[in-house]
């Protein structure tokens, strides 16, 4: 399954709901074969996946409802590179506070997350931020009703924060971010996660 | 690894355009509900809605009991806000500014501008930008939708006719945007000084409909939806998400339809997945022909 000869990455976007479209676009525009994941016979055509941003409560019911949840499971566990931003990092993370008790989340990342950290809608905000790793000016970073991480495992790299808080983190194969590079046209961070495919 | 900015002294912006329009983009292939009680949020949520819009009473009995139709009881709203954790919405009347400042105060993570109420101002829309919530308002047109967006709208939906069960106004209004959309990407520069005119809409954002190809903000539909297959019709059109009112809450048994709305508009393309959800539902929302309606809500909005 590993892409390391090949010219192309085959990266699936996990397109249950919300800003799939937008990753499409972004890793296309990185010279990405990328695709909407819905089926399990699409995502096992991956050689890597983006978990976009969107309600996480709704994602993680169709996982379950289309039968997703345990492949999708499967394939973390052996190491599939995961990017997971906003909703995806939740989804990732090891723990979520304030999310529905139903919410079990797939645990390949050792971070704590609560949703909704930074408040409501009202509070959501834009930022520049500094990203370990990137070259370059800073990142404007969109925060919508983004997790704040609450805790990270000591086998996990904190990438870039905003005021303190972790909102960048990697450990292994699992990428994930509290905002959406997905809602602006720099695509640094979606190169980032290709280059090190 | 020198750059990492651990002293990050953050420009932290809030109520940006980017910042507004981005809780459209999460929405998107998702299904936001109406509900008029904490328990009707609950089910809702249970459902995998995205967000829920909470109103006193469904368009469908606004349409029964006539009357003046106005912003919900905070009270209300708040109760709702308490039991689920998706983002919640309000409605506020055409023009009613206070309204819509009494939504943001109480939290309310978008406010809709809707004709589903009875207008307060029969010449002006609110000013959406002096806002940091975000607003969505309904369209019947291309011309409407950027008037709206002019005004500082974040998202759109096709109004539909809601509270009527009936999707075809949702397809005549989805088409019609969708259409003209097209139909300016084939247009000349001096056709779309044209198209400014016929539309009543700022050439700028025409120009930008002619190089992008889509509008400038996240397209969802509302107006009648009230099967997984209608939800499914307006997605193929090209809708991004849909609204559903009365058709979940006035149906039989709404938890299954919820789910099953739910289900269909993100399998939207596929019609096994659709013939199953679309299975021993019970009876949908009777339902009214158009010509049998004495108010058309989407008339409303200039």
């Amino acid at each position: 399954m590993t892409s390391t000869d090949k010219p192309t990455h085959r990266v699936g976007v996990l397109a249950l709901q919300g800003a799939f479209a937008r990753h499409v676009e972004s890793l296309t525009r990185c010279g990405a074969d990328a695709f909407e994941v819905r089926t399990p016979e699409q995502l096992a055509a991956c050689d890597a996946l983006v978990i976009p941003g969107g309600e996480s409560t709704t994602m993680a019911m169709l996982l379950d409802r289309l039968e997703l949840r345990t492949p999708l499971a499967e394939r973390l566990n052996d190491g599939l590179p995961v990017f997971g931003t906003c909703a995806g990092m939740i989804l990732l993370a090891k723990e979520i506070a304030d999310g529905r008790p139903d919410q079990v989340p797939f645990d390949v990342i050792d971070i704590d997350v609560r949703r909704n950290g930074y408040g409501r809608q009202i509070n959501s905000f834009e930022a520049d931020i500094a990203v370990e790793g990137l070259d370059g000016s800073s990142f404007r970073a969109v925060f919508i009703r983004a997790p704040v991480v609450t805790r990270v495992g000591a086998e996990v790299d904190v990438l870039a924060e905003v005021d303190g808080d972790p909102v960048m983190c990697r450990s292994g194969h699992v990428s994930v971010v509290s905002f959406h590079p997905e809602l602006t046209d720099d695509d640094r961070l979606h190169r980032l996660f290709l280059d090190r495919l | 690894m020198a750059e990492t900015g651990s002293d990050n002294t953050s420009s932290r912006t809030d109520g940006t355009v980017r910042v507004k329009r981005g809780l459209a983009e999460m929405l998107k292939g998702g299904v936001i509900m109406d509900v008029v009680t904490p328990e009707q949020a609950k089910v809702a949520e249970d459902a995998g809605a995205t967000a829920v819009m909470a109103l006193e009473r469904v368009p469908a009995d606004i349409r029964r009991d006539g009357g003046v139709a106005r912003m919900s009881d905070p009270e209300m709203i708040e109760g709702i806000k308490e039991v689920v954790t998706i983002p919640v919405m309000a409605k506020a009347r055409i023009g009613h500014f206070v309204e819509a400042q009494i939504l943001q105060a109480l939290g309310v993570d978008y406010v809709d501008e809707s004709e589903v109420l009875t207008p307060a101002d029969e010449a002006h829309h609110i000013d959406k930008f002096a806002f940091a919530v975000p607003f969505v308002c309904g369209a019947t047109n291309l011309g409407e939708a950027l008037r709206r967006i002019s005004e500082g709208a974040c998202m759109i939906r096709s109004k539909g006719e809601a509270g009527t069960g009936n999707v075809v106004e949702a397809v005549r209004h989805l088409r019609s945007i969708i259409g003209d959309i097209r139909r300016i990407t084939q247009s000349d520069e001096a056709e779309l000084f044209q198209w400014a005119k016929s539309l009543q809409a700022p050439l700028p954002l025409i120009q930008e409909i002619a190089e992008t190809g889509k509008l400038q903000v996240p397209l969802f539909c509302a107006g009648g939806l009230a099967t997984p297959a209608d939800a499914a019709l307006a997605m193929q059109l090209g809708a991004e998400a849909v609204f559903v009112g009365s058709g979940i809450f006035k149906s039989n048994d709404p938890a299954p339809r919820a789910k099953a709305i739910v289900e269909a508009t993100t399998n939207f393309e596929d019609a096994e997945i659709l013939a199953k959800v679309s299975r021993g539902l019970g009876a949908p929302m009777t339902g009214i022909d158009m010509d049998d309606i004495d108010v058309r809500l989407s008339e409303r909005g200039w």
